[in-house]
């Protein structure tokens, strides 16, 4: 048998660096097609030399593929290690390759969904965003340069991890490990999505339930107060002591519903968009409709 | 505003299209492309109060498989550059993101439009594979790419054009009812981006941990790194104790010895 062919590092990286662009020529038909092919031409040049081989090995890569776009890199890791062997000379058919990469696809992208877009992002993001609202420099370059380190870390080492244990990835992940990961995944990304719902889902009515008079001792009496900064003090100190600033006491529709549980009508609210989704409503209807509805409850005062 | 800082921002909006659709070094987050903007525009500041607001509307905002969220890149392109042209700095923010968000249902068309036109770029990608020219391959996904980038780049060029005078007047007319209308709108419109993805992943079993994270997250002295931190250790403690209850009674469950037969059958 002839020297054999190997990936090297840099090939790798190469691959790695194209897998980037996986989304580039995202389209209705074959979805991610175009950029794993492209992300696939250094290994399938170096591992490939004639005319027939490298035809046949882009069309094959050409072939319906969509998955979250981190989580190609695992999958990529496993290719490219049974295209090495492949081209060997080991017999590893279209339909083995094509067995995996599609076997892999949709539990993987199961985990990526919650794990990156709905736990990672809405975190370094809310974080970021909470000190962009003070004009924080900090808040945006945290972001970014986290988010890439996290991202690059990821797509490298699973692509490793999958380069190395190639077609074995199998035996691993029916041992039940894919299973827990997206178990574990799903339990992650529900429990954020219930404290970004309680936190995140702005919904607040501004009717007044009620207006109690305060009993006369409960409150500040601003005109009975020393002038000048002696009485500035005397207010902080009355108002440090429990009493009132005003002689009413205003109770919003919002004071009443927060009491009972914060954050209720956020969740009435997704609860709501959850129905009209499953009613396949679509979401370009709803978040429009929200948009109708916030603008007429504001005008007639209700939020 | 000046040559230099016209093309600086059609740049970002370049960069924030390609990344609306790669979803990789997010340049299309309100919070990195309004603060390019700002910075090349030299309102920086402006900038980033608006990135941080926009980002708190855009934090549910993702593609997941096919279907497509709004669009973050239009929204926080455009936004930024009429809060520029505006002149009105950081108090010009909330009228700026009143106009985000209908951009960001405009910039979900267009990328819908894109994604369709992508169809004979991969056409022309498999005429290329067959006659094996690997060159014309990369190239086809490259302009493919550009298409994306060229989708942001235009909008925002043809503001640029407008006159800021234009700009100003137009956000001045807007009535408060409208935008402080908007901004409440936009306060609800995240329930739908979570509400898809609860829809995904929500069974019996993970519905408690909704339950806890919506009660805990009341408490506002937990940082979200600190329900990051509870939320991790739940998943690890579930996975843990459900591992050694199981261990005992059937070890492996249903392997048939077929692993990829398995993964294919529940796929």
């Amino acid at each position: 048998m002839a020297e054999k062919i190997s990936l090297s590092k840099k090939d790798r990286l190469a691959v790695a660096w194209r897998s980037t662009f996986i989304q580039g020529s995202w389209n209705y038909e074959r979805m991610q097609n175009g950029g794993w092919c492209y992300a696939i031409l250094p290994a399938i040049k170096k591992l490939y030399t004639t005319k027939e081989d490298r035809t046949a090995a882009m069309q094959r890569h050409l072939e319906f593929f969509n998955t979250h776009p981190y989580i190609a890199s695992p999958i990529m890791g496993v290719t490219l290690a049974l295209e090495e062997e492949r081209a060997n000379g080991a017999p590893v058919d279209d339909v083995a390759i094509q067995g995996v990469k599609v076997g892999m696809m949709g539990p993987l992208a199961g985990v990526g969904d919650p794990v990156f877009w709905f736990t990672v992002r809405p975190m370094l993001g809310a974080l970021g965003a909470s000190l962009a609202l003070a004009g924080n420099i900090l808040g945006p370059i945290i972001f970014f340069l986290a988010w890439n380190i996290i991202r690059w870390a990821f797509m490298w080492y699973t692509q490793e991890f999958g380069y190395r244990a190639g077609s074995k990835i199998t035996d691993d992940l029916s041992g039940g490990l894919l299973q827990k990961v997206t178990k574990g995944a799903s339990i992650l990304g529900m429990f954020v999505l219930g404290a970004l719902v309680q936190r995140w889902v702005n919904v607040k009515f501004t009717p007044i339930v009620s207006t109690v008079k305060l009993d006369k001792g409960a409150y500040i009496e601003w005109d009975k107060l020393p002038a000048g900064a002696q009485g500035i003090k005397a207010a902080l100190e009355q108002q440090g002591s429990g009493l009132a600033l005003n002689s009413s006491k205003v109770t919003t529709l919002q004071d009443n519903l927060d009491s009972l549980i914060p954050g209720l009508a956020a969740l009435l609210l997704t609860l709501l968009c959850m129905w009209l989704l499953k009613k396949k409503v679509s979401p370009i209807v709803i978040i429009l409709g929200l948009f109708v509805v916030g603008v007429g409850l504001h005008v007639l005062g209700i939020m | 505003m000046s040559g230099i800082s016209m093309v600086l921002v059609v740049i970002v909006a370049f960069l924030a299209g390609m990344e609306g659709i790669l979803d990789e070094f997010q340049f299309h987050q309100p919070l990195v492309a309004c603060t390019l903007i700002g910075l090349v525009t030299g309102n920086l500041e402006a900038g980033i109060v608006l990135g941080g607001s926009l980002q708190m509307i855009a934090l549910g905002w993702a593609n997941i498989g096919a279907a497509v969220a709004p669009d973050a890149a239009l929204a926080s392109v455009a936004s930024a550059i009429i809060l520029v042209l505006g002149g009105q700095g950081v108090k010009g923010v909330s009228s700026a993101i009143a106009i985000a968000v209908p951009l960001a249902v405009a910039g979900l068309f267009l990328t819908m439009i894109v994604r369709t036109l992508a169809v004979p770029v991969v056409h022309f990608m498999d005429a290329a594979a067959e006659k094996g020219e690997m060159r014309k391959v990369e190239m086809w996904h490259i302009i493919a790419v550009c298409m994306q980038g060229v989708r942001i780049a235009i909008p925002a060029a043809a503001l640029l054009v407008i006159p800021a005078d234009t700009v100003r007047g137009f956000l001045e007319s807007m009535p408060a009812w409208l935008t402080d209308g908007m901004a409440i709108g936009g306060g609800m419109v995240v329930a739908v981006g979570y509400a898809m993805v609860i829809n995904m992943m929500a069974t019996k079993e993970v519905w408690p941990f909704f339950a806890i994270g919506f009660a805990i997250a009341a408490l506002s002295e937990l940082t979200l790194i600190a329900l990051g931190v509870i939320a991790v250790a739940f998943a690890l403690i579930y996975l843990n104790l459900q591992e050694s209850s199981s261990g005992g009674s059937n070890g492996g469950g249903g392997n048939t010895g077929d692993p990829l037969g398995d993964i294919l059958n529940d796929y």
